[in-house]
């Protein structure tokens, strides 16, 4: 099972967070700020695995974003990266040429499309097209709902 | 309450939303503290307001600000207020900022529960999907009691959307609420056969975790998981349930037996690295060690081929498998071995396989090693050898091998180094001297046995390079023993011909000093005295040479008891060095200016040629048709990896060669890093004035070239990509592999899908089209069910290690191939698709997609479909007559296999047309009820079958030089029976 997923800046600026196993907040500081000195700490081609306690923590760079997640021991590192490059596919389809401003911009849209992907720490849907579809049709159904609204 | 509503709608234009937030907080690098401070209070503000837009908007920007590390459990209530909002953008804010900021000891969330089981039970699918995600965050043991019900009611609900998403929560919900285990599982297990895909890999996932907790009590579902691990193509849920097994089979090892067959034909084709990983990781946890090891090994060949630095470090290790018990597994080592050469570790790791060489048990094995010490050795023209008087001492070890069969490859290289290697020949002819001295050491008893061919390059090294000789007159001595008749001829005659080389250099020796004419004269003596048992050889090129020789140096014994000095006169007749020349040699050599050589030195008679070519081109009229046919295919399939790989054969061939030598620039000089002015010899010296010449003249040819190709590729047609001149000349149509047309309708596959009712069908008709070893051409036929038109079709197969979809230069290896035409309604139409196919002993199945856009919809549709490879396929009928029939089969190098057919009733006729028709096999003889038949792989391996019948029994004994590929045939044959 996956526990988390943050996605950084090279500066260390947290863009995004999701957290799968309820943990005090506290203690969620300082996983992001190990996490962030760990991975930003490493050479640039070096493996993109790590032990942290007892998790596994498999990062991968996309441009100037990290992508970052914590498994249990017994996960597979590399189907984590699979996870990883699709979660970013996503976004690619959804943003059209993703970078690092749409989703400080539209970060609730990033939580969205995470959601339709990954539910409690396991991958929820493995098609693209059906994640892509139930996106495109939540966000009709916030359109249809606000257009009274703006009138 | 309308004036309500604008004022809000007012306030709000005035409002931050979250973009101006975050570019707030970005325009305020320095104070951001100070401006954030400020924001918090504008949004507290704003929470206070009854609107829930502007409460949703204010929620949203805190959940923004609580990432950023700012304590938002203040406005808990507030998100409770916006989860609560019956529109589905507030709703859906609120949920996210629940799941980003609530905790299990958030307290509102006892407000929730009511609200929360509102939203599951909504309407609206969409509604109930937010709530279960929002929930899988922040559900704490209350909530799971409470709602444990409704969850899993909503696992049956009839959307796959929302029974998907309650099935994942459910674990969230064992967790917290363990006796909802119980009544929850059957349900559970059931989603494992859920239609939706993605319900299924959601239960999957489910059961998976739930196992690895604690594996006992999910044994019984082990045959269900070891159908869905051999059904499902979705590798995210086979890498989980392989996953599960590995938790299993610690429990049950009956398992793990079961387990190795999948688990094997997985990493053969898969071509899914995460899945290759998984596979060996549970092969590691699971499977017995040698399996393990055979298996890593496997898997490290793979590795190389990419990374092959990766597996060097591990080089101590393959060297220990060296020492296995196994086989299988000492050979698979030996293959990984071959890659891992360096300059470095080749001396250190020939040293070793010489230490197994010796300790080697059975001749095959030895054998093997012995080639591949070769092979390492040699490889890309000895790129890796540093010192190459190590390598002539190797060679000579290799030599003590009792019973080998490679004698030739060894005599081989030692000749191939010898000549190109000129600083090595005085080391060399020492080495060589020795083995000729020791001569009855290798022929021992065993005469007959390959490693005398070692004398036959020892021989001629000696004679030809005698002037490095230290004692010629020894080695003379040495090579005309009586006991040198008892060797095979070709061997004796080089012995004949070299002695007298040596005759030459030893006379120069001692008529170097006039005192002893008397020692010269004995030195012809000794001739005179030993070739006559040469004349009398029963070989006639022995026979030849020695009497030749024999009154030669008669002659010269004349002459020398005349007083007259001889040797130089003598010398002369092996004057000049022999020096390897390239075969295309003559292409260097411009034609001289005026000499056309393509016109006729004589006209020729007109008349009874023109008559004689007309009779030629009718008697040819079939075959010349068939040809024109063929040349079309040949150009367009023969791709750059077919050529590359027959490239590698040939120069494998000419390493093995000791008279040619390469021609690229890059190996033309080839220094080794011990000692410079070693240097491998590779072209006749040749004026640079030519060398010039031909160089311009290559340019020109090379632009001409280009040209040519530009033209060829306006046309349209797939040709070769763009190689050196040097491929170009290389290829030569006789090369190629004649290209058989085979069509097989019989291997009708039906594509499952669902969605083919709807719009489209496609039958993959025929598979064949097989020709030269590793081509597949598949056509498919596409025909449009649907009433509305069918365009951008692309068609796309996921490779396996073993077969892969040939795709035009460029292409990554997962682009699919657009298929060249759009489909109006109740069309069909065919594409054909090549595929290149490695191995074909084992039948394949290959996953592909088919999207295409239904032009009314305009939509993108996709059709999953499976490719069957038959082993079937890859055979061709050929025909073959009795008596070449009953050799192959007494050749011994087929291996046998039977089959038995029971309840077969159909008259023997029958039976074997059906054969013919569906395995390709051809009869060759029929004698009442018993028939012997034949067939060849597009590989080229015989596959001989005799079927006998009696009693409704058929029994089919058959013999094949492939074993594996027998076997599956055989299958292939059973199953073709078992069906009508």
């Amino acid at each position: 099972m996956m526990h988390f997923l943050l996605l950084f800046s090279r500066q260390g600026k947290l863009r995004l967070q999701k957290w799968f196993t309820p943990i005090p907040e506290r203690e969620k500081k300082k996983i992001v700020r190990d996490m962030t000195t760990m991975v930003l700490g490493r050479k640039p081609r070096s493996c993109n695995f790590l032990h942290w306690k007892d998790l596994k923590i498999v990062y991968k760079k996309y441009a100037s974003l990290y992508f970052c997640c914590g498994l249990d021991a017994e996960e597979n590192e590399l189907l984590a990266l699979e996870v990883l490059h699709r979660y970013v596919e996503l976004l690619d389809k959804y943003f059209g040429n993703v970078c690092e401003l749409d989703i400080i911009f539209n970060f609730e849209k990033a939580y969205f499309i995470l959601d339709e992907f990954l539910l409690g720490g396991e991958v929820q849907e493995t098609s693209k097209q059906v994640v892509s579809r139930s996106i495109e049709a939540s966000d009709m159904l916030q359109e249809v709902s606000e257009r009274p609204r703006s009138r | 309450m309308a004036l309500k509503i604008v004022k809000g709608s007012i306030d709000r234009m005035f409002d931050k939303n979250l973009q101006d937030l975050v570019r707030g907080i970005r325009n305020h690098k320095e104070d951001e503290a100070k401006y954030i401070s400020t924001c918090i209070d504008e949004i507290k503000q704003e929470l206070k307001q009854d609107n829930i837009a502007v409460k949703s908007n204010a929620v949203c920007k805190l959940t923004y600000l609580q990432m950023l590390g700012y304590d938002v459990s203040w406005a808990a209530f507030n998100i409770v207020e916006v989860m609560s909002s019956s529109k589905f953008t507030y709703k859906r804010i609120g949920y996210l900022a629940a799941s980003q900021c609530f905790h299990e000891s958030t307290d509102v969330i006892m407000l929730t529960t009511n609200q929360i089981r509102k939203d599951l039970s909504s309407p609206n699918q969409y509604d109930t999907g937010v709530a279960l995600t929002g929930l899988s965050c922040f559900v704490t043991p209350d909530l799971a009691r409470d709602l444990a019900n409704d969850i899993m009611t909503l696992m049956s609900h009839t959307k796959p959307y929302i029974r998907k998403k309650a099935v994942l929560i459910m674990y969230k919900v064992f967790l917290k609420y363990p006796e909802s285990l119980r009544p929850a599982f059957p349900r559970m297990k059931e989603k494992l056969e859920d239609p939706d895909p993605g319900v299924q890999s959601a239960a999957v996932n489910v059961i998976c975790e739930l196992a690895r907790r604690n594996p006992k009590n999910y044994l019984s579902l082990a045959p269900l998981f070891f159908k869905l691990m051999t059904s499902s193509t979705n590798n995210w849920v086979l890498i989980k349930i392989i996953k599960l097994f590995g938790a299993l089979t610690p429990l049950e090892p009956r398992l793990g037996k079961k387990l190795i067959e999948p688990l094997t034909n997985l990493i053969h084709s898969t071509s899914a690295m995460s899945l290759l990983y998984e596979c060996v990781n549970t092969v590691i946890a699971v499977v017995w060690l040698s399996v393990l090891k055979y298996l890593g090994l496997l898997a490290m060949s793979k590795i190389l081929k990419t990374h092959p630095k990766s597996v060097q470090s591990h080089k101590d290790l393959i060297l220990q498998c060296l020492d296995d018990k196994d086989e299988s597994i000492r050979l698979r080592a030996l293959d990984l071995l071959y890659g891992m050469v360096s300059k470095k570790n080749l001396m250190e790791i020939v040293k070793k396989l010489m230490l197994h060489v010796d300790k080697a048990e059975g001749t095959t094995y030895r054998d093997e090693l012995l080639t591949k010490i070769i092979d390492i050795c040699s490889q890309s023209n000895y790129q890796y050898i540093t010192n190459f008087e190590w390598y002539i001492s190797i060679l000579v070890e290799l030599t003590r091998l009792e019973g080998t069969r490679h004698g030739h490859l060894i005599a081989s290289q030692m000749l191939d180094v010898a000549i190109r290697v000129k600083a090595i020949r005085a080391f060399a002819v020492a080495q060589m001297a020795t083995l000729l001295d020791n001569a009855h050491l290798l022929t021992g008893n065993t005469q007959h046995s390959g490693i005398c061919e070692v004398l036959y390059a020892a021989a001629w090294i000696c004679g030809e390079f005698s002037e490095h000789l230290e004692d010629p007159m020894a080695t003379l001595e040495a090579m005309l023993r009586p006991k040198v008749a008892t060797l095979p001829g070709h061997i004796q005659a080089v012995y004949v011909q070299n002695a007298a080389k040596l005759f030459s250099t030893v006379l120069c020796g001692q008529e170097g000093a006039p005192a002893d004419s008397k020692v010269a004269q004995e030195t012809s003596q000794l001739l005179i005295d030993r070739l006559p048992v040469f004349v009398q050889s029963d070989n006639l090129e022995v026979q030849e040479r020695a009497s030749c020789i024999l009154q030669l140096v008669k002659y010269i014994q004349k002459l020398q008891q005349k007083d007259v000095e001889v040797a130089e006169e003598v010398t002369a007749l092996f004057a000049g060095e022999l020096n390897p020349v390239a075969p295309k040699a003559q292409k260097k050599v411009p034609v001289p200016e005026g000499l056309d050589l393509d016109a006729w030195i004589n006209e020729p008679p007109s008349g009874s040629e023109s008559e004689d070519e007309g009779r030629k081109t009718k008697g040819k009229a079939v075959f010349a048709r068939e040809e024109s046919r063929h040349t079309k295919p040949r150009y367009t399939e023969v791709d750059e990896k077919e050529l590359a790989k027959r490239r590698e054969v040939r120069k494998a061939e000419q390493a093995n060669n000791p008279f040619y030598i390469k021609a690229s620039p890059s190996s033309q000089k080839v220094r080794t890093a011990s000692s410079p002015n070693r240097q491998l010899v590779l072209w006749m010296p040749m004026s640079d004035q030519y060398v010039k010449l031909e160089e311009e003249r290559r340019q020109k040819n090379k632009a001409d070239r280009k040209k040519d190709k530009k033209k060829r590729r306006e046309k349209g047609r797939q040709r070769r990509g763009d190689s050196g001149p040097e491929s170009e000349e290389d290829i030569t149509p006789a090369h190629m592999v004649d290209i058989v047309t085979e069509e097989m309708p019989e291997n009708a596959l039906p594509i499952n899908s669902s969605l083919t009712s709807r719009c489209i069908t496609d039958v993959c008709d025929i598979q064949g089209n097989l020709h030269d070893g590793s081509q597949v051409v598949v056509s498919v036929i596409f025909e449009n069910k649907c009433d509305s038109f069918i365009k951008s079709m692309e068609f796309n197969v996921m490779d396996s290690l073993n077969s892969k979809l040939q795709r035009p230069e460029g292409a990554g290896p997962h682009d699919s191939l657009t298929v060249p035409f759009h489909l109006p309604p109740g069309i069909s139409s065919e594409a054909r698709f090549i595929f290149s196919v490695q191995s074909i002993v084992m039948p394949q199945k290959l996953k592909g997609t088919l999207t295409f856009i239904v032009k009314d919809s305009s939509t993108h549709e996709k059709l999953d479909f499976k490719l069957h490879f038959t082993c079937t396929s890859y055979l061709i009928t050929t025909p073959c007559y009795s008596d070449a029939y009953a050799k192959l089969l007494e050749s011994g190098d087929l291996k046998g296999s039977s089959l038995k057919l029971e309840g077969i009733n159909q008259p023997f006729h029958h039976l074997l047309a059906r054969i013919c028709f569906h395995h390709h096999f051809s009869v060759v003889e029929r004698i009442d009820s018993c028939a012997s038949m034949y067939s060849r792989s597009i590989q080229g391996h015989h596959v001989c079958l005799l079927v006998k019948t009696a009693d409704q029994t058929v029994s089919i004994d058959a013999k094949c030089d492939e074993p594996g590929l027998l076997r599956n045939v055989l299958d292939e044959i059973k199953l073709t029976f078992s069906q009508c």
